[in-house]
């Protein structure tokens, strides 16, 4: 990695760094530096995009839907010079107008109001799970914390929640990982998912529909919005679609994140389990921490400046959103996963018209498998090291072997 | 964000007989909370009163919002402050947006306006146009001279149907939608008795596909307790006094309180937190009717207090 700041216009830094090699994906957080370091916004030649790493441009990028709209995607792929890869979605690849009706419905349906007649019941399954892997199974347990407790739970209560059908669930995973990898470049990740896309796209888009649906989830709620006129019909597939694509992937290693940071920052376990009521912070905290989400793209719709050059317009900017989240201009030590940190304005969901719409699922399931833990756990370690998952979007892991010492 | 939000008037022009249109932007040129159409704000007079106003501007400008004001003859004296005393460079208190009337997609629209009911339908037909939809406007108003905006639409053609009483009469809604097909919504706001004719004149269609909004004279949610109230947090015991500096969240944070909060403009629901005792003023974007009168939670970020003293659950 090089950084230079070359006289000849344009006058931007310009940092020779592929974010998506496999070197990065396995520890991001030295090129996060480099960058923020490197200017409030730089140039990375490797793939003619401008990028921002530092906390008060990317907000700033996150919220401006004016100047950095959505529908050209996300991702690198530019859709308007560029066919995406499936139909756009209607939530995140979208900008107002289309964008205000889908947004409104969802966020009826997965907000905190909405929510809490699923509180008690998602806490209940929480505890259930945590009794399976823990009854009867001596005083530690070892265990693979990715497999058998962040996958697992969302697995277990989202699926129902939409009210998808059981066959077939297994696919869910594997599509949101090469959806969020499809947001990157077209490298090795990319082709990796490339030989199933067909298959589990046809398998998202049949869940989709309305009589696949069981009657009271999410799923069936998006539909009832297409009779209240609130959506069309031919909206409410590709909105639940959103849900499969996002609603996963995204919480499991957001789980993942919060097991890493509690086993490997003993003193937060115990401020945890004095105070469980905590377990919200707690997770949004990981969210800031290890940021699930790394990066998203927006495109410039006119010249728009930032940081004293121009990026100028149809042109792709990359926002490193957990860059952002370990900004030191911004965060206090910022590396450190720390409970007692009001982590509040993270950008970890993102921030403005798009920011993340299940944030308060992901939370609830945060809450419900933490508190479940805090009451049977008395101390939990790492195992052994964890192994990192690679995706082009998400910081994920592959495992994460976990040691508890069960409370006597 | 602290619990007294202020706008400061940028531009006051007059829009119509009996109309100002205010431009308004925060004192420090920030970026506004965005909107879509048919969002009103609230805004809190000198008086301490406070009044619901459509915006009716245009939302990729995120720095103004513009609102406008029919002088209410029988009005309580919000309307005559806005339009003899309130100036350039004034600030409003403001809450919001909020939006009880948004536009859901379609391939097809009627709007029928009734004088200053023409201000959340301005955006609409906006975007109705921007989104290739075909659409018809129905406008009236007691003169010609009285109906605001008339400039901003003549760029519509003879999609905007302009219907002054004093010339033509009452506003023919019969006709208006009598070719309305199931793919069409029907959108009005005006006065009640309008409001009442239009529903008449759909009854025979499912009601969803009209959409109403009703200008109500009720302050609504949000009377200003402007002295300082207690807010006790109950997981510590601990008590502080918010004053109208402060929001709740930012009072309960200097005293411990660890409230995990996002947007801190009452829109995304983040710090959500339940009233224990204590009436709260909500002034978020979230609840409804009948979850703002149970009273049994509340977004500290932009929410207040009605009594002298709130228990929250944090």
């Amino acid at each position: 990695m090089t950084t230079t700041a070359p006289t000849a216009r344009p006058a931007i830094p310009v940092v020779d760094v592929d974010p998506f090699s496999h070197e990065v994906l396995e520890d991001p957080l030295p090129m996060q530096a480099a960058l923020r370091d490197a200017g409030p916004v730089v140039f990375l030649p490797r793939y003619d995009l401008y990028a921002v790493a530092r906390y008060a441009e990317v907000r700033a990028a996150l919220v401006d839907w004016q100047r950095f709209p959505s529908s050209a995607g996300v991702g690198m792929s530019n859709f308007r010079h560029e066919t995406p890869w499936r139909p756009p979605s209607l939530l995140l690849e979208a900008d107002p107008p289309h964008h205000d009706a889908p947004r409104a419905v969802l966020s009826a349906i997965l907000g905190p109001r909405a929510l809490r007649r699923l509180t008690d019941r998602w806490f209940a399954d929480a505890e259930d799970l945590v009794a399976g892997l823990l009854d009867g199974a001596g005083p530690v347990v070892e265990l693979d914390g990715m497999a058998a407790l962040a996958a697992a739970f969302p697995l277990r209560v989202f699926p129902d929640a939409v009210g998808l059908p059981r066959e077939g669930r297994e696919n869910l995973l594997p599509y949101g990982d090469h959806a969020f990898n499809a947001f990157g470049p077209s490298n090795d990740l990319v082709a990796k998912g490339a030989p199933r896309v067909a298959e589990l796209s046809a398998w998202v888009g049949a869940q989709c529909a309305r009589e696949v649906l069981a009657d009271d989830g999410f799923g069936a709620a998006i539909w009832a919005a297409s009779d209240r006129g609130e959506i069309t019909p031919a909206q409410a597939p590709l909105i639940v679609r959103s849900l499969l694509t996002a609603g996963v992937d995204t919480t499991v290693h957001g789980l993942g994140a919060v097991l890493h940071g509690l086993a490997t920052h003993p003193d937060a376990w115990a401020t945890l389990r004095a105070r469980p009521e905590r377990a919200r912070v707690a997770f949004d905290e990981a969210v800031r921490w290890q940021s699930p989400v790394q990066t998203f793209f927006r495109t410039a719709e006119v010249d728009t400046p930032i940081g004293g050059t121009v990026v100028p317009a149809d042109r792709k900017i990359l926002m490193f959103l957990g860059a952002a989240n370990r900004d030191p201009r911004h965060w206090a030590d910022p590396d450190r996963f720390d409970l007692d940190r009001d982590p509040s304005g993270h950008v970890g969901y993102g921030m403005g018209i798009h920011q993340c719409v299940g944030q308060h699922v992901a939370r609830l399931e945060g809450a419900a498998l933490l508190t479940a833990l805090t009451r049977r756990v008395e101390r939990i370690e790492p195992a052994a090291a964890p192994a990192r998952h690679h995706n082009n979007t998400m910081r994920a892991f592959a495992s994460l072997p976990l040691r508890l010492h069960l409370a006597g | 964000m602290d619990g007294t939000d202020r706008l400061v008037v940028r531009e006051k022009t007059r829009a119509a007989e009996g109309v100002v249109a205010l431009t308004l932007a925060r004192p420090d040129g920030g970026r506004l909370p965005d909107w879509a159409p048919g969002a009103h704000v609230d805004l809190t007079l000198a008086s301490g009163a406070t009044r619901q106003y459509s915006l009716c501007g245009d939302r990729w400008d995120a720095h103004t919002y513009r609102v406008a004001v029919l002088r209410e003859v029988d009005g309580r004296g919000g309307s005559a402050y806005v339009h003899d005393e309130l100036a350039v460079g004034d600030t409003v208190g403001f809450g919001g947006p909020r939006n009880h009337f948004a536009m859901v997609p379609s391939a097809r629209y009627l709007f029928v306006a009734g004088g200053i009911g023409i201000t959340p339908l301005l955006p609409m037909v906006g975007q109705a146009e921007l989104v290739g939809a075909d659409w018809a406007l129905l406008y009236g108003g007691r003169s010609r001279d009285s109906m605001a905006f008339r400039d901003e639409l003549a760029r519509f053609g003879d999609r905007v149907r302009l219907h002054p009483q004093d010339e033509a009469g009452l506003l023919p809604l019969a006709s208006f939608v009598a070719d309305a097909d199931e793919g069409t919504v029907v959108y009005c706001c005006g006065p009640g008795p309008l409001l009442a004719a239009i529903e008449d004149a759909t009854a025979h269609r499912p009601p969803h596909l009209l959409r109403t909004e009703r200008f109500t004279a009720a302050e609504l949610g949000a009377p200003v307790r402007g002295e300082p109230f207690v807010v006790e947090l109950a997981r510590t015991g601990v008590t502080v006094t918010v004053g109208p500096e402060l929001s709740v969240l930012e009072a309960a944070r200097r005293v411990g309180a660890t409230a995990l909060s996002s947007c801190e403009q009452g829109t995304c629901g983040t710090c959500e937190t339940a009233v224990l005792a204590g009436v709260p003023d909500h002034r978020d974007s979230i609840l409804a009717d009948h979850e703002r009168a149970a009273g049994d939670c509340l977004f500290p970020c932009v929410s207040r207090s009605c009594t002298d003293r709130l228990v929250l659950d944090l």
